[in-house]
């Protein structure tokens, strides 16, 4: 009989005004694989942080096997063998791969580290999950995959029962999460119970055994993974839902960026190597990669702040030297940046000061050094109503404005301008289903207009549903574009996981 | 116990703040000075009169502010840009050098309407070149500009101790090794006859409006504050950092390097190894006390030279060691931070 | 050219120069502790100041010397908890909070000072440390000459410097320290308290800042005088970055610089005709130069400078 071994009892929290988790109660059974999913913000990660300590829940209470665990703090959920392996690995670079999973295992005040036997124990671990790494390694220098398994293995070293993954394909490409899920399995059967976090029906299907649906921070649905369907997931993932924009048919004008074997070289390594595509008006590419494949390179090139270090660049039909950040907002390109909090714009400064500050030098908004305070103004309210950013006007602080309405000012400032070329990395990342509805509009308008739009997107149903024609980004490497009607989700799949490279070679 | 960030400060949260400071160091030190077997009350009582009880101590506190405005400014202007200027102390030496030097070997007949506008840049030049090096050495290679700054306070007195013992040293002084002076017409007339209040009061008020214009009102204050609050937003936006970055430390180091200058043509016209009782580091707690707002540093340096004139007066009568303001001073530091931070956040349980 | 060789292998310029880099071996370790835990520790200038007063103080009260270094200690934990308050609870800005804590200590010593030593034509003093003869080590040819010119407290830093060396390396308690220095909320998730760690190490740390500067009143010189502590305390942050955040380096780059700076000292009476400021300057000049060659190559603690926030990520 498979008995309980975790049970979330109406569990909330709210942080201000925003009720994260709401009265939420489920159960995980001993050598059980759980799939927790929900959109974006739905409370997934804010759930399985309480249940490892991270935060203390306002309400409700949490039992492992059947004794209720002390809230809000990690070492007693350690101690009741919960193990958690986060999105964002909690390792540090600068140590060895044992350092990083010895850390506070060990009595604090004991006068030596037991190295040997700590090593010994990993490697034990190692072996027998399959998840090979080199414990003198220093972290750092490990791929993202293999740091995984560092995280993975720090669970299972503190003797973990349960264990929690967060979005673990998030930074692994097709083939590596596949290898994850074989691992996974192979625990399950060894007794061990596991929640994962995910927002890819794909993978909740293929991998769980039992599926909870969080949508705004509430349970709405259980179900076995063998007795529902994608459509069925998705359906109550989104609730009622906000249709996503598509795109129609739509004629492409002439070139407007080409690249022509570009590489990009960051302290010392090529970040982007060899890379050539087309852009033409009119129309959306969409560039298609697991994170951390050179979308950062790619996009930072586009936008005037990296230097190319080889190939060419042809803008409107013409060679061209470095392209500094003045040159692209000067020649018609507008940018949309990864990280919309800390490039985007500037918390600190108020709206109208976001709205202007990357076209400040321009004669209208400021003439012999001094700023024209209410053109600024004035352009900044012109953005804030036809673009309907919401939470504020042009003297708000921008970080009080939501994801959401602080992506609508980005887009706003440059679709404003009807820029020829928009390079838009990761557009809808973080936002609410109202708003990615939102921001794909407005991208498709710009096509329609003839704007020309770069699409850097980790997204599959993204680009599927905005691009016309689609190169995947692997290693720093670019595809050969594919028409978007010649390929599904599973192409795709093979494309990002760099099939399309053999055929090169 | 969290702490949650609060969505707006109301106007009268951020002008308590500094009050609340400022009592808050009083209150502190007033501990010290009941230790000591003193009256606390009557102390803080005489360091007011002694700041402004008479023409002469009022004029004496309005110079004593002169300096201060002028390294609260410099700080400031750098702070705001996080660039964290702590060179202060040396660039006000340099720019007192620099101006004794250059007056006392080149303008000697030159008239004062020139040489007066002269050496005020000579001594702003002077300050800019000193913190110009910690600058590029922290886009070079990554230093952190705090330590080279202060490093460079020390080999910037030991400098001025080299020349006034060498090529400047004034022969006809006796006692304390001091340099050679600035001509007469190329000293600041004074503000108020028979004190010591001097047009420099006035230049550093002057300049702190100006300051404040720039900032608020040019494009190079957007882009510097730019900067500060975020350097990786406003690369983006196409803020030109190093450059930016450099022009900041042009003008605090300037500011701080004016205020050696107007120091000196000022006061005494020579320069000595303790022309400044830490104008440099007191100029900090002046900045942050204003909340980095040029006309706050007014104030707040208003405040700092009340402290120190006032202090003397009361020493003498009661007997308490003139540290004390310097204790004060440094107390309004830290009760400023902590101050800011509650204005800033709330307590949450 | 012999003038230089003369200085070098003068068993005078050696004893100097452990003499010389004592306490900025203590105030270098003492840095280098709260930074391994992320928290960069601004007082130093101040708490040693505030060490040297307070340990003189004490001694000149009657108390004995070991004493006299431990309410030094003890002063310089104090300060080390202000400045930990100040930056791990309220997560104020490291940079200005420490000016805070080193104006308030300095200014602070010199009040107390002032206080209770009234103005005298010439400063009081105090019997200070005596050279200590360790019997097996004295024989040693010149290096036995050199040990024999110590002060009890110069022995210690030597010790403290393998001792950290070893806990920082190879405790499970410095594991914790690097990890929170590196990485606090993976710390957290280990079960380590970041913020426990770094009020310890901070205040340890501040505490063997203030012993350092005792050092200078009751071992090298015998009486307090403001400005007495001349930025020793901003070299020893120099000499952190210098040492790469270890322990062993850090004695290593201690040394090296004392070195310079008694071979300067000895330099100047030898040579005629170069102004003594000259001389003084070096040692802050090295410390710029030194900090220019190594602040690209080391390995910061990844974490250093950022205030930690539970539950922010």
């Amino acid at each position: 009989m498979t008995e309980t071994v975790l049970e979330i009892d109406r569990v909330s929290k709210s942080f201000g005004d925003n009720k994260a988790n709401d009265a939420i109660s489920m159960t995980l059974a001993r050598g059980e694989i759980v799939a927790l999913l929900g959109e974006n913000g739905a409370g997934k990660t804010t759930l399985m942080s309480i249940l490892f300590g991270h935060y203390m829940p306002d309400e409700g209470r949490i039992r492992v096997a059947g004794a209720d665990l002390p809230p809000g703090r990690p070492r007693a959920a350690i101690h009741a063998g919960i193990g958690m392996v986060h999105q964002h690995f909690s390792l540090a670079p600068n140590l060895t791969v044992l350092e990083n999973v010895m850390t506070g295992t060990e009595k604090l005040w004991s006068l030596r580290s037991e190295t040997g036997r700590a090593r010994a124990k990993l490697t034990a671990l190692a072996e027998r999950f399959g998840l090979v790494v080199d414990p003198d390694a220093r972290l750092g220098d490990l791929s993202v995959g293999e740091q995984q398994r560092v995280e993975i293995l720090k669970a299972l070293y503190n003797d973990a029962r349960i264990l929690i993954l967060d979005e673990p394909t998030a930074v692994l490409t097709n083939l590596e999460a596949e290898t994850l899920f074989v691992t996974l399995k192979e625990m399950a059967r060894q007794g061990l119970s596991l929640i994962f976090i995910s927002h890819k029906l794909d993978e909740v299907m293929a991998a769980a055994d039992r599926v909870v649906v969080l949508r705004g921070g509430k349970v709405v649905a259980e179900r076995r993974a063998a007795e529902t369907s994608k459509a069925e997931l998705a359906e109550l993932m989104v609730g009622h839902r906000v249709a996503r924009p598509v795109r129609d048919a739509h004629e492409r004008g002439a070139p407007v960026l080409e690249a022509a074997a570009v590489s990009v070289r960051i302290d010392g390594v090529d970040r982007l190597k060899d890379v050539s595509f087309r852009l033409h008006a009119g129309e959306v590419l969409g560039i298609i990669g697991v994170s951390g494949n050179g979308q950062a390179a790619l996009a930072g090139l586009l936008s005037g702040t990296l230097a190319r270090s080889s190939g060419d660049i042809l803008l409107y039909g013409e060679a061209i030297g470095d392209l500094s950040v003045a040159d692209t907002v000067a020649s018609g390109i507008g940018r949309i940046p990864e990280d919309r909090t800390r490039e985007g714009a500037i918390g600190e400064m108020a709206v109208w000061e976001n709205a202007v500050l990357e076209r400040i030098d321009e004669p209208r908004f400021s003439r012999h050094g001094l700023v024209d305070r209410s053109a600024a103004v004035a352009f900044a309210e012109t953005i804030v109503s036809d673009f309907d950013v919401r939470g504020g006007g042009p003297y708000t602080r921008t970080r009080l404005l939501s994801g959401g309405n602080m992506q609508k000012l980005i887009l706003g400032r440059n679709l404003a301008e009807r820029p020829r070329i928009l390079i838009a990395a990761q557009p809808a990342r973080g936002l609410d289903e109202g708003a990615v509805a939102a921001v794909h509009a407005r991208i498709l308008d710009a096509r329609k207009a003839g704007t020309a739009v770069l699409l850097i997107s980790e997204d599959l149903d993204e680009v599927i549903g905005l691009a016309d024609r689609i190169q995947a980004i692997v290693g720093g490497r670019l595809s050969p574009p594919v028409s978007a009607g010649e390929v599904d989700a599973r192409a795709l799949g093979l494309m990002m996981a760099g099939a399309w490279k053999k055929e090169a070679a | 116990m969290r702490f949650e960030r609060r969505e707006h400060r109301p106007l009268a949260l951020i002008i308590l703040t500094p009050l609340l400071a400022v009592a808050a160091a009083l209150a502190l030190s007033g501990l010290l000075i009941a230790a000591a077997g003193a009256p606390v009350l009557e102390a803080y009582w005489r360091i007011l009169i002694g700041a402004f009880g008479s023409r002469l101590s009022a004029t004496e506190t309005l110079t004593r502010a002169t300096p201060l405005m002028l390294t609260g400014l410099a700080a400031a202007v750098a702070f705001r840009a996080r660039v964290w200027n702590i060179g202060g102390e040396g660039q006000f030496y340099l720019g007192a050098i620099a101006v004794a030097a250059v007056g006392s070997q080149f303008l000697a007949g030159a008239p004062g309407y020139l040489s007066i506008p002269l050496l005020l840049v000579v001594g702003a030049i002077a300050g800019m070149v000193l913190l110009i090096v910690p600058l590029w050495l922290r886009l070079r290679f990554s230093v952190d500009e705090v330590v080279t700054s202060l490093l460079l306070n020390f080999v910037a007195v030991l400098l001025v101790s080299m020349l006034i013992d060498g090529p400047l040293k004034d022969p006809l002084a006796f006692g304390w090794p001091q340099s050679q002076s600035v001509p007469d017409v190329a000293m600041l007339p004074k503000l108020v006859a028979r004190s010591r209040l001097h047009w420099g009061f006035g230049i550093a008020v002057a300049l702190a409006f100006v300051v404040h214009f720039v900032q608020s009102r040019t494009v190079f204050g957007l882009k510097s504050r730019a900067a500060g609050l975020s350097p990786e937003g406003a690369a983006f936006a196409g803020v030109p950092l190093a450059r930016t970055l450099l022009l900041v430390a042009c003008l605090s180091g300037g500011l701080a390097g004016l205020a050696g200058a107007v120091e000196v043509m000022g006061v005494k016209g020579y320069v000595t190894t303790d022309l400044s009782p830490g104008f440099g580091y007191s100029g900090i707690v002046v900045a942050m006390l204003a909340g980095l707002h040029p006309l706050g540093v007014v104030l707040a340096a208003l405040f700092t030279a009340t402290m120190f004139v006032g202090a003397d007066g009361m020493s003498r009568a009661l007997k308490i060691p003139t540290y004390i303001a310097d204790v004060t001073v440094a107390l309004s530091l830290i009760t400023m931070l902590v101050a800011v931070f509650f204005a800033q956040y709330r307590i949450r349980r | 050219m012999s003038t230089v060789l003369d200085i070098v292998a003068s068993a005078g310029l050696w004893a100097a120069v452990l003499r010389i880099a004592t306490p900025l071996i203590f105030g270098t370790l003492g840095a280098l502790l709260c930074e391994r835990a992320g928290v960069l520790n601004l007082g130093i200038e101040g708490i040693m100041t505030f060490g040297a007063m307070i340990g003189w103080l004490a001694v000149y009260h009657g108390t004995d010397l070991w004493t006299g270094l431990l309410v030094a200690a003890i002063a310089g934990a104090a300060f080390g908890l202000l400045h930990a308050a100040l930056t791990v609870t309220l997560g104020l800005s490291q940079h200005v909070s420490g000016l805070g804590v080193t104006l308030f200590a300095s200014s602070f010593s010199y009040y107390l000072f002032r206080l209770i030593v009234p103005l005298a034509g010439s400063p009081p003093t105090i019997e200070p440390f005596k050279p200590v003869t360790v019997p097996g080590l004295a024989e040693i040819p010149f290096v036995g000459a050199v040990l024999s010119a110590q002060t009890p407290p110069t022995y210690l830093a030597l010790l403290l410097s393998l001792v950290l060396a070893y806990v920082v390396f190879r405790t499970p308690l410095g594991l914790a320290i690097r990890m929170t220095g590196e990485n606090p909320h993976a710390a957290e998730a280990q079960g380590v308290n970041p913020m426990a760690v770094r009020y310890g190490t901070v205040i340890a740390g501040s505490a063997l800042m203030a012993v350092g500067g005792a050092f200078l009143t009751l071992s090298a010189f015998n009486s307090f005088f403001p400005t007495m502590v001349q930025g020793r305390g901003w070299i020893c942050i120099a000499l952190v970055v210098f040492a790469s955040w270890r322990p062993g380096r850090a004695l290593f780059g201690a040394l090296l610089f004392a070195f310079f700076d008694a071979f300067q000292l000895r330099l100047q009476t030898a040579v005629d005709g170069v102004p003594y400021q000259v001389f003084l300057m070096t040692p802050y000049i090295l410390s710029i130069l030194a900090l220019c060659v190594m602040a690209r190559r080391a390995r910061v603690p990844q974490a250093l400078m950022q205030p930690y926030r539970r539950g922010e990520r």
